[in-house]
């Protein structure tokens, strides 16, 4: 299949940026970034630099591409990352458009490659639990419920990718925080120090630059892991919660 | 912001109850009623201001979010989709300021009139009021009026079908068997009351 | 001859570690908070060992060339953990851990490093509890187990499908937290180039900072790698497309040893190569063959069809299909070991049995699992006489609860539905035994050079079992660095803090940039990737599944002709003062150059066939590898030299386990 890809081109942080036209030979059974691959290798061998973009385990997991193709998240496909987003998905002739995350607490650093450091610091906030190596009791000492460690794996699926944010609107990292959030409040373990993690967590997410949300629900829509927002309901639940009563 | 779009919604219904008395057949007059008893009766006069503030603080809290937004968003994408979310969802704010823009106008016409405007009086078993009957059907005979105040609603039902289940999940309120009920209700409300408030302009237009 | 001593404790093996860990020299804490660690590599064994020892209080610098300690590979293990905790009463324990891991791995691994694996894997489970992972559950809240290959019983912990990734972010959690307390300084994009060694010690790496491409200096008492394993060598892995063997390789070339290189893990289960522009390959996690049973077409008539599209799987009538795995196993069918299970599939697929149009797949089929689980569900729920659809739905249901996310991600690839058409599956390269080569303590022959995880040799001989890499990556960072840091570390309490303003410092940076420009000025005509897949084919082709004499030293001569041609016409765009992922390839795949030479190395001294190492001149006449304990009972540990590297080694002393012939027929 023959493709028209206009991808975004930014040679470093502070530098303008700009859509500029590719034509790449493809194959409906690669994977969109091999289709990047092919095209890297055609700039390659003219003697150009190639596009850089994020990527690593390619298959879905790692949470580390990251593209916006026609304007959306991860590509069209529901539940999928654009690693494992393959040209099927695509018809022969069509045209491409390819942008990094945009958002202000993900700044480019190089063409399709955004920083997102921001999330790493949402975590140290407070995304855990206060337990040293060695302290822990025998791992079946506390019983919990199939369907409420279901519930915590749905939010603790989340890869970090940050298509959430990208989709926003408000490039707010709700979504994000509050899957966190949601994954240790609904373990026993963690809801010993839930509501000073919830006030922590989202302290840090305004501080980083992240919006506010206003539910509009595209991230649900775009998360690769399709992470619902009941689990934004939730850290709202606790955030008032805590709030209140906080001394 | 979910507070007090949530008492304005409540405010919305009592609202609208109140404006549907201008469709009986009577010369305005249980309407006049009304509208005297909302200007003088001191608890809701509280009440009244109350809901100024809110309306107010909504507005303000509404614009203070959108700038923050704003900031937090980045640079605009190529290609704008709303695959992933309803257009009122991602337009509150501007939605938001051209209702308080209609309600400036609104309240000048009716409710500064109501207030400090001299209007003639009408006298209903001894007591006088203002007839605010008057300039409510004079304006709404006129064409562009019932035109502006139909399109108004309908952005009001926009920026409604969000805000009302919007409100219910930013107070953590969201569960698996309520949500959909939540949301049905809030369709619901989103097209009937202001299209209560719809029928209002064009019933004058038409039949009085 | 390097004196490769194990420093294996005294005493009976199940007292060794408790023994030891009672005796050892400790630091004391105001100690601790003087001493400084620099630990690279933020996977499971690297998050750990970071988190842990910066709980312990030292202080901790931490590495990872990601831009997130959470993006490490072991996110994407899937099927599971094991652990001898006999939850489910079926006569496990630490012992039968131990014994199987040994058998497992075709008796090439140190007794008593893989016994104090199995004892600390039962905390390893505790520890993720308490961290919040939310393992698979029980109607009754209790954990849930599986099994997986090459074993009896059931003693996997699992997160559905995705064991690593949650292992993982709780290991990140952690270290976030320690992070956050100040105890660990955090270095993210720093990819390690070098190591520094003064007066024979670690004393500190070169790492080229990837957002400026400046080289940083950095310091510490020892230095800890856990920087993973070299599968992608062979371009096409289940490994993650960044994953590469130069940290450890740069140690090696300052006098650390590659231990076992030619041991490499080739998958059974993973999606066929689809065409000459894939990238890498994707694993299906082996907890498939729980209930998948794997086939090809009787016929060779059969399997041409299907290679051309003319048939499909279901098409082929009960009795034409070849169950080769139960034919020729009986006693552990499907579940045999990985090595097992890849070469039978190659063997089959070499007949010319195979299922795609290349040749190389063969069929990984739920059929009877949907059958089995539908009629016991339909009875479950009383449904008496249930029609054929009917259970064939109940059954789709089961398996969609237990794999769900599994068959999503195979259809997603290949745009076939598995619930209706068996999986199509080949061995690809997915994990390696080999690795940097250390004693009990973890310490490699460079003192204060530490090797954790799948980065070092240790625990799973010639071919490591299912659920295994998890359960060592958390062992090493959790468990056992923490405490055997503390003999080398004890001797240094009167170290002063090390300064990188020291001439090996400002050698070794100069040293780096040196390489960094020359790769820069070959300004060749030849990309980088294309070098890296002709280097995967070669090892492949030669040092894969099946390797001979004559091939193996053919191999050698292509690679080092590769090599050559790399070094006069590779081309590597943009600067080296920006961020340039082209760059870091670079780097990398000149460091494979080298190590693909120790492997095929050290597969044609290895004269005898074991686990992942399949020499063809040694196999008994059914085909079974066969090891020769005689001669073979020795880790061989390299010594890299650009003309002739040279062999170590560390002869295996087994004083539990009799040497058998590992038959799982």
């Amino acid at each position: 299949m023959n493709l028209t890809l206009k991808v975004w081109r930014q040679k470093g942080a502070n530098v303008k940026g700009a859509l500029e036209t590719y034509q790449v030979k493809a194959n409906e059974h690669m994977s969109f970034l091999e289709m990047l691959d092919v095209l890297n290798e055609d700039l390659i061998s003219q003697g150009k630099e190639p596009v850089a973009f994020a990527h690593d385990c390619r298959e879905g997991i790692c949470g580390t591409c990251n593209l916006v193709i026609d304007g959306r998240p991860h590509g069209p496909q529901q539940g999928t990352t654009v690693c494992q987003l393959h040209m099927r998905a695509f018809k022969d002739g069509q045209t491409i458009v390819v942008e990094p995350w945009r958002a202000a607490a993900f700044p480019i650093i190089k063409d399709l490659v955004v920083d997102r450091s921001s999330f790493d610091a949402i975590i140290q906030a407070g995304g855990f639990i206060s337990v040293n190596t060695g302290q822990a009791q025998d791992g079946n000492a506390i019983p919990i419920e199939k369907d409420t460690a279901s519930l915590a794996f749905d939010a603790a699926t989340c890869i970090g990718c940050g298509a959430c944010v990208a989709a926003c609107p408000n490039g707010s990292a709700m979504l994000f925080t509050s899957a966190k959030v949601s994954h240790l409040a609904l373990m026993p373990q963690g809801k010993v120090e839930h509501e000073k993690r919830v006030q922590k967590m989202v302290a840090q997410m305004d501080l980083e630059g992240f919006g506010n949300c206003s539910n509009t629900g595209a991230c649900e829509v775009e998360c690769p892991k399709e992470i619902s927002i009941s689990n934004i309901a939730r850290l709202n639940r606790s955030y008032v919660g805590s709030v209140l009563s906080s001394d | 912001m979910s507070l007090t779009g949530l008492f304005l919604i409540l405010f919305l219904v009592i609202h609208l109850i109140g404006n549907l008395q201008l469709l009986i057949d009577d010369g305005g007059r249980t309407f006049n009623e009304y509208a005297y008893l909302m200007t003088n009766n001191p608890l809701i006069k509280v009440i009244s201001y109350g809901n100024y503030f809110f309306i107010l603080l909504h507005a303000f809290q509404g614009i203070l979010l959108w700038r923050q937004n704003a900031s937090a968003k980045g640079q605009k994408y190529a290609v704008s989709t709303s695959n992933n979310a309803s257009w009122a969802s991602k337009n509150m704010g501007p939605l938001g300021l051209i209702i308080l823009a209609f309600i400036v106008l609104h309240m000048w016409q009716f409710w500064y009139q109501m207030k400090f405007g001299g209007l003639p009086t009408a006298t209903y078993d001894g007591l006088e009021v203002k007839n605010l009957y008057g300039p409510v059907s004079e304006a709404f005979s006129q064409l562009p009026f019932v035109i502006f105040y139909v399109v108004c609603m309908a952005f009001i039902a926009l920026h409604l079908s969000h805000g009302f289940q919007s409100a219910f999940q930013s107070l953590g309120l969201n569960h698996k068997k309520y949500t959909p009920a939540i949301k049905f209700l809030g369709t619901a409300y989103s097209i009937l009351v202001p299209l209560g408030f719809a029928i209002i302009p064009v019933f004058f237009f038409l039949f009085r | 001859m390097i004196n490769l001593d194990a420093k294996v404790p005294e005493g009976p093996l199940e007292d060794k570690w408790t023994n030891y860990r009672s005796k050892m020299n400790l630091v004391a804490p105001n100690n601790k908070r003087r001493l400084e660690v620099i630990v690279v590599g933020t996977g499971l064994a690297g998050a750990a060992a970071a988190a842990t020892m910066g709980e312990l209080g030292y202080n901790v610098k931490c590495f990872t060339f990601h831009d997130s300690p959470r993006r490490a590979h072991s996110i994407a293990a899937q099927g599971g953990i094991n652990a001898a905790k006999n939850y489910q009463n079926d006569g496990d324990s630490v012992y039968r851990l131990f014994y199987d891991t040994i058998k497992g791995g075709d008796y090439r691994s140190r007794e008593a490093n893989v016994h104090r694996l199995a004892e600390v894997s039962r905390n390893i489970i505790d520890q993720a509890v308490a961290q919040g992972v939310p393992f698979a559950r029980e109607y009754g809240g209790l954990l849930a187990n599986r099994s997986f290959g090459g074993v009896q019983v059931s003693r996997t912990f699992y997160a559905r499908g995705q064991t690593g990734q949650q292992l993982l972010i709780g290991a990140y959690q952690s270290l976030s937290r320690q992070i956050s307390l100040g105890n660990v300084q955090m270095y993210n994009r720093h990819e390690m180039l070098d190591l520094v060694k003064i007066d024979g010690k670690a004393r500190g790496i070169i790492a080229r900072n990837l957002l400026t491409g400046k080289l940083e200096r950095f310091a510490a008492h020892c230095v800890v790698l856990a920087t993973g394993g070299y599968g992608n060598v062979f371009y096409l892995s289940t490994n993650a497309m960044n994953s590469n063997v130069t940290a450890a390789w740069r140690a090696v070339k300052k006098g650390a040893l590659m231990a076992n290189p030619c041991y490499t893990q080739i998958h059974p289960t993973c999606i066929p190569q689809s065409g000459e522009y894939q990238s890498k390959l994707t694993l299906m996690s082996e907890s498939l063959r729980n209930d998948g049973r794997v086939w090809v077409p009787k016929k060779k008539e059969d399997a041409v069809a299907i290679q051309e599209g003319k048939k499909k799987g279901v098409d082929i009538a009960e009795g034409d299909r070849d169950y080769y795995l139960e034919r020729r196993y009986p006693a552990f069918g499907n579940l045999v070991p990985r090595d097992v299970a890849s070469r039978a599939a190659k063997v089959e697929c070499d007949k010319g049995h195979g299922i795609v149009s290349t040749g190389k797949g063969v069929f990984l089929d739920f059929a009877s699992a949907i059958q089995r689980y539908g009629k016991s569900a339909a009875h479950t729920q009383g449904i008496n006489n249930p029609s054929a659809t009917k259970i064939v739905e109940l059954g789709e249901a089961v398996i969609k609860e237990k794999y769900g996310n599994l068959f999503q991600m195979y259809e997603k690839i290949s745009g076939e539905n598995p619930y209706k058409n068996p999986m199509k599956i080949y061995p690809a390269v997915h994990y390696t035994m080999g690795g940097v080569w250390v004693d009990y303590n973890l310490e490699t022959n460079v003192p204060g050079l530490f090797a954790l995880g799948e980065a070092n040799f240790s625990d799973h001989g010639a071919n490591r079992l299912g659920a295994s890499a998890l359960m060592q990556g958390l062992a090493d960072g959790y468990f056992v660095i923490p405490y055997t840091v503390g003999p080398f570390l004890s001797g240094e309490i009167r170290t002063e803090k090390i300064s990188t303003d020291a001439p090996e410092f400002a050698a070794a940076e100069k040293n780096t940039q040196d390489q960094i420009d020359k790769l820069m000025n070959v300004k060749g005509k030849q990309s980088v990737e294309s070098f890296h897949r002709r280097l995967g084919k070669i090892m492949w082709e030669y040092c894969g599944m099946a390797r001979n004499e004559e091939g193996l030293k053919k191999a050698r001569k292509m690679i080092r002709e590769l090599r050559a041609e790399f070094w006069s016409d590779v081309f590597v765009p943009g600067s080296k003062d920006e961020f340039n992922p082209e760059l870091e390839k670079a780097g990398r795949v000149a460091d494979f150059l080298e190590m693909g030479e120790v492997m095929i190395l050290d597969a044609l001294d290895r004269e005898e066939s074991c686990g992942g190492h399949f020499r063809e001149e040694h196999k008994s006449e059914e085909g079974e590898a066969k090891r020769n304990d005689a001669d073979y009972t020795y880790v061989a540990a390299w010594e890299w030299d650009e003309n002739e590297p040279k062999v170590h080694k560390e002869h295996l002393v087994f004083e539990n386990v009799e040497l058998k012939t590992r038959s799982y027929k």
